[in-house]
């Protein structure tokens, strides 16, 4: 490990932090593009940020160090999967910390205190939130693994610099059946995590129907900045996961030079155009479930994903 | 072995577990005072449980031979055999250090005027902790029966604390009824096991070659006894009843403890005393163990009192205990070594970690019960800011139990999915295609952990008071908080420093299984298989977490400002809330109760539109009751009463019998 690659490791996790409001406001821009509306600029997710930093922060008065504490921690997991996730180069030092399993259980981390978090003011909306989060939760987040399993069997290690590695190395990889389901079930996945149509939608305030949105309801100022920071990362983060396990195209793998680190920070860019677009697209022409669909639709993810795993063990061991 | 020097760390053992008879002896000085008892004999039990847990740990370290040695004790010509080895070690040290957080927490808890008087609970108590570890040190049936039994009955007098409660004593009932039908089956199966030749040490077992068949009646019995003990589904249903019937510090050592000497006596008789069985076994095991798990997270989700919320979790925890038992007994069968190793260390770093973080839940919530009286969680929460310290020791707990990262709970199963991520290499055709999908369980249960965890922990301790006395609860005391503390620390320490609890386990691996898994080259990784396939590392993620958090902060208040306005809650700018509009338990529990509707047996009463006072109940039961417990006892009943008939009172009825009994005897001889 090279002091290069340290630099890169930061580097990377410094690209995700800039970048995470950057693609949110793209799949914001591509939406309203699609409903015919007038489109917020680009950079509007960061006018957010500074708007909600400057301001101060309205504590409910019988909020605990753990309302307080919360938005340090859901961004902090954040960002150390952010630094685990091969999104431009395979040759991160800090990839050894946690394999994908344990990025699983990053996100996890993040949920619960963000859970954890809702039910501390002690507000209806609050508690219904983490109810209905941890209830997304607990189908996703086994979905998610299952998933990565399917990669993890199909490339034979859990590290995902080495399944990025392993495809760029023989390709026709994927062109294994159980692939296919696994990327079904992850986009479903994806959506689910991510507060998106059809479980969740980002836009919402009817009281009603939200959930990641109920429970950010009490945060203000510079909390509610981070949290919204996180949620942006955590949908780059999970983008990233996708593009690792099933377009790995264009990753400097160990040993590139800088003249292919740029390259794949821009082959990155437009990874995450296209993919902020195919998004925008499947949220603009999905209708919202009712709240008791939405685990007929995750029990759905799951069981693709574990069918995707069964296919691979009958078919491609 | 080398003469006398050989058996120092055995002669230490039992000299410690003496003492920890003639404490509970002691206590009997003094009866009622709790100064004596709980403030002084206490705190002594738990440094003789420190004493335990490093003994045991002697037997863990790289050049430990096993020690044997005979007790003048027993019958006569039938001596107890003790013997101290690796497996007796880990689960001496996981009992050990376990132990002394609850003593602690125990010393502070108990109080005057509650049951049993406190010198005699003392005296069970000690009793309790001592045939524990002369269970894991048993070296023949007959001595690991004795301590056994002793074991059952102490912890037995001890859930009935409080037995002027009619539940109380019915669930008292209950758990000593199922731990015979337990204790039977251990009988039965070291009957097989003895093989003909009425041997009854474990060497002598260890040496016998039993039919096939035979050996198969061994394993099925003991997975039937010890999971009796354990909690395997579906003899579980003294658990639910029996932990939360106990004092808390009983009910820690019910399961952080007790479960752990049934996983123990299981991996005896399954990896000792027999030999490499068919595939099976394992496959038995495992589905077993995967059924429990999901079966207990399932019901935890829709509890409604914390110490059985608690109880079902621990079901659960057991489930991928045993879970992980049954992928390495299949594994072996397979002579797959390194695959069966790593699927037992994951199951033993399971045990040790579900004795520390689980007797801390535990604990946690009798503290909870001693500051505001009640136990249903629909009247509890708050707490985070009425007892700080508990709340956030149980955080660490909950955050733990959920398999969370950078916490010992994902170690396990970290270790566990890994080792289902390796059985598409079983040489079997269908088996390498079933077992695998045995992780999707493993994973779900894990997340529904999560639930039960957010659960637990928000209604008790987040929130708004439900009940007014709530504002009045106060903070453990310092005894309380120092038990609690020690138990956090081992959750912490093992989550950071996973390699460690690698490297001890392996020399149980190595001894059981005759190989090791490797903690990998780097002093900062776990690596298992193979440094490229997967790795882990909790001291780094800790520190990840911890710098990213740190510079968050710093950089906020240098670029912004750490200005905060307290105002009331927002809530959408809804005025009137008041906190009986949070979750309650049953609330919470809604969804779960919804997906999985058909698992359980529910009675619900809605309230009419037009209902004045309307009140909506909803009881949730387990089918297993009605579907085979009732039947069972209803069938034992009847029998009994057709039996009756022979029972006339009479003496020279009785006499008849006898009579005719000889006579047929004798026809028959002839």
């Amino acid at each position: 490990m090279s002091a290069a690659a340290y630099a890169w490791q930061l580097g990377e996790c410094v690209l995700a932090i800039a970048l995470a409001p950057l693609f949110a406001g793209w799949v914001g821009q591509c939406r309203a593009w699609l409903q015919n509306r007038s489109a917020p600029p680009l950079w509007q997710p960061y006018r957010v940020l500074r708007k909600l930093f400057h301001k101060d922060v309205a504590l409910a008065t019988h909020a605990s160090w753990l309302f307080r504490s919360a938005p340090y921690v859901v961004f902090a997991t954040m960002v150390v999967a952010a630094a685990i996730i091969p999104s431009v180069t395979t040759d991160l030092p800090l990839a050894r910390v946690a394999d994908a399993i344990a990025l699983v259980g990053v996100f996890a981390t993040g949920r619960v205190f963000m859970s954890l978090a809702a039910m501390d003011v002690g507000t209806a909306f609050g508690s219904m939130g983490a109810r209905r989060e941890m209830m997304i939760g607990f189908l996703t987040e086994p979905a998610l693994l299952m998933v990565l399993f399917s990669a993890f069997m199909a490339f034979g290690s859990t590290a995902l610099p080495r399944v990025v590695e392993a495809v760029l190395r023989q390709p026709h990889i994927m062109l294994h059946p159980s692939l296919f389901f696994a990327a079904v079930a992850f986009v479903m996945v994806l959506l689910a995590e991510n507060a998106r149509l059809p479980v969740d939608n980002p836009t919402t305030h009817l009281e009603l129907t939200m959930i990641h949105e109920s429970m950010t309801l009490e945060y203000s100022g510079r909390h509610l900045a981070l949290i919204e920071w996180a949620a942006w990362l955590k949908l780059f983060n999970y983008a990233c996961i996708g593009f690792t396990l099933f377009m790995p195209w264009g990753v400097a793998v160990h040993g590139a030079g800088p003249g292919l680190l740029v390259l794949a920070i821009g082959a990155l860019i437009a990874k995450l155009v296209v993919a902020g677009a195919a998004l925008a697209l499947l949220e603009s022409i999905t209708a919202k479930l009712r709240l008791f669909r939405a685990p007929e639709f995750l029990t759905m993810a799951f069981l693709l994903a574990v069918l995707g795993l069964l296919v691979h063990l009958l078919l491609e061991v | 072995m080398n003469g006398i020097a050989s058996t120092t760390a055995l002669t230490a053992l039992l000299s410690l577990i003496a003492a920890w008879l003639v404490l509970g002896a002691l206590g009997l000085a003094r009866p009622n005072s709790i100064r004596w008892v709980a403030r002084t004999l206490f705190p002594v039990g738990a440094l003789i449980a420190l004493g335990v847990a490093g003994t045991g740990a002697v037997a863990l370290t790289a050049h430990f031979s096993a020690q044997t040695a005979v007790l003048p004790l027993g019958l006569p010509n039938l001596p107890f055999h003790v013997r101290l080895d690796a497996l007796s070690g880990f689960f001496l040290l996981l009992l050990g250090s376990a132990g002394a957080g609850i003593s602690i927490f125990a010393a502070g808890y108990f109080r005057a005027g509650e049951g049993t008087a406190p010198g005699m609970m003392g005296l069970q108590y000690h009793l309790f902790l001592a045939s524990m570890a002369l269970v894991i040190l048993a070296d023949d049936a007959y001595m690991f029966m004795v301590a056994w039994e002793t074991m059952a009955l102490s912890s037995y007098f001890l859930v009935v604390t409080q037995h002027r409660i009619p539940e109380i004593r019915r669930a008292g009932f209950l758990y000593l009824l199922m731990a015979h039908v337990g204790a039977l089956g251990i009988l039965l199966c070291f009957g097989v096991l003895q093989g003909g030749s009425w041997l009854m040490t474990f060497d002598a077992m260890r040496g016998a070659t039993l039919a096939p068949a035979w050996a198969s009646a061994a394993f099925v019995l003991a997975l039937l006894g010890f999971g009796a003990k354990a909690g395997l589904v579906p003899l579980h249903v003294w658990l639910p009843e029996a932990h939360p019937a106990a004092p808390s510090p009983v009910s820690a050592m019910m399961s952080g403890l007790m479960l752990k000497v049934a996983v123990y006596g299981m991996l005896r008789v399954s990896w000792d005393l027999l030999h490499a069985g068919p595939w099976w076994w394992g496959l038995l095991t495992l589905g077993v163990g995967l059924g429990t798990a999901m079966y207990g997270a399932i019901f935890a989700a829709v509890q409604t009192d914390m110490k059985r919320l608690l109880a079902y979790s621990s079901i659960e925890n057991i489930g991928l205990i045993f879970a992980g038992i049954g992928l390495a007994l299949l594994c072996r069968s397979f002579d797959m070594r390194l695959l069966a190793a790593l699927a037992l260390a994951a199951a033993l770093i399971h045990s040790f970690n579900h004795a520390l973080f689980k007797s801390l839940l535990f604990l946690a919530t009798g503290s909870v019960l001693h500051a505001t009286g009640e136990r249903s969680l629909g009247k509890l929460g708050g707490l985070i800011r009425y007892m700080p310290w508990v709340a956030a020791l149980a955080l660490i707990g909950s955050l733990a139990i959920a398999g969370l990262p950078p916490l010992n709970g994902f170690v396990s199963e970290w270790l566990l999915l890994q080792a289902f991520l390796q059985t598409p290499q079983i040489p079997h055709a269908f088996l390498n295609m079933i077992v695998p999908l045995g992780a999707a369980i493993v994973s779900l249960t894990a997340a529904l952990a999560g639930y039960v965890m957010v659960k637990f922990y928000g209604v008790v301790f987040l929130g708004q008071p439900r009940e007014r006395a709530l504002e009045q609860a106060h903070p453990a005391g310092w005894l309380e908080r120092a038990g609690l503390s020690w138990l956090a620390l081992g959750c912490v320490l093992v989550g950071v420093f996973p390699q460690v609890a690698l490297d001890v386990v392996g020399r149980i691996t190595g001894q059981l299984v005759g190989a090791t898994v490797q903690r990998g080259p780097s002093p900062w990784w776990m690596t298992p298989l193979a440094s490229n396939q997967a790795s882990y590392s909790g001291l780094w993620l800790w520190a990840g977490l911890v710098l990213v958090m740190a510079a968050t902060f710093v950089l906020v208040r240098r670029f912004y400002h750490g200005r905060v306005r307290r105002t009331p809650a927002w809530d959408c700018g809804y005025r009137w809330q008041t906190p009986r509009m949070q979750d309650s338990a049953e609330g919470f529990g809604q969804p779960i109760r919804h997906l999985f509707g058909p698992v359980f047996r529910m009675q619900r009463e809605l309230p009419l539109p037009s209902d004045p006072q309307p009140q909506y109940r909803v009881q949730v039961e387990e089918h297993v009751w009605h579907a085979l417990y009732l039947p069972l006892s209803r069938f034992v009943l009847r029998t009994a009463e057709r039996v009756t008939i022979l029972q006339g009172g009479r003496l020279a009825t009785y006499l008849l019998y006898s009579f005719l009994t000889l006579i047929l005897l004798l026809v028959w001889v002839l």
